[in-house]
């Protein structure tokens, strides 16, 4: 009994604030896309052929994300007759919008006008023996190329 | 040392290649960090613990590389890709490698 007042509650606190984390973190994603989006993060390799003298640097942007305790429940249940992890998506989803954020982020420190040649490496980290937590948390990490121009005063 | 992932430095020439040039570290998690992070498996969220964990080992394996370029008297590795892998259980491997070249 006692087993079940203690997994009721587990759940109930993940829906509530995982929902609220994630709802959240959206928000200020949306916000922050809007703000940066003069800094295209291209996937490609040349670099446009013009006048400007340039500079590159290496810029990155890393993060861990992990889903509540109702969400990692779900994604059981999807386990045992398969289909769409719903839950899993927004998660993947939230963590390479923030990684990619979070470069941008980096390069407009620098000054950057646009972030060349973007790679995105996603792994996750906490891989178990234990199949119940098996994904878990996942980390993404974004890099690319930092295009700056170099002022001529 | 300048370090780029497409194949050649914005507004400078390579003169001179060097070949592969590459990094690593194995990191095992913390136990006080790991602690914190099955709170955050309840209530969801970012495991900011983590993300400093990776980032750092990331740099080390990054300065590592910048070390090994730097004995081969290079001044810029181009086209560097960076990967990981779980070795061990609780154990992950930040490796970056690239091609360290000489800029004028």
């Amino acid at each position: 009994m006692i087993e079940l007042i203690i997994f009721i509650t587990l759940l109930a606190f993940g829906y509530i604030f995982g929902k609220m984390a994630e709802n959240r973190h959206y928000k200020s994603i949306f916000a922050r896309e809007k703000k940066l989006l003069r800094i295209p993060a291209l996937t490609i390799k040349t670099i446009p052929q013009d006048n400007l003298q340039i500079t590159g640097e290496l810029v990155s942007g890393s993060v861990v994300v992990s889903v509540d305790y109702f969400k990692r429940f779900l994604a059981n249940l999807r386990n045992l007759f398969g289909g769409r992890i719903i839950s899993y998506e927004t998660l993947l989803d939230r963590a390479r919008r923030e990684a990619i954020l979070r470069m941008k982020e980096q390069a407009a420190e620098k000054g950057a006008l646009v972030i060349m040649n973007v790679r995105l490496e996603t792994a996750s980290i906490n891989k178990s023996s234990r199949k119940r937590n098996n994904v878990g948390s996942v980390e993404v990490f974004a890099y690319g190329t930092a295009l700056a121009a170099v002022s001529n005063s | 040392m300048i370090i780029t992932n497409i194949e050649q430095v914005p507004g400078k020439n390579i003169i001179e290649h060097f070949g592969l040039v590459q990094g690593n570290t194995i990191r095992a998690k913390h136990i006080g960090r790991d602690f914190m992070a099955s709170l955050k498996n309840i209530f969801g969220g970012e495991l900011k613990g983590y993300t400093e964990l990776l980032s750092e080992a990331r740099s080390e394996a990054t300065d590592r590389m910048k070390a090994q370029a730097e004995a081969f008297g290079a001044n810029a590795i181009v086209n560097v890709r960076y990967s990981t892998s779980s070795v061990a259980q609780g154990a992950a491997e930040l490796y970056a490698y690239g091609t360290a070249v000489r800029v004028e």
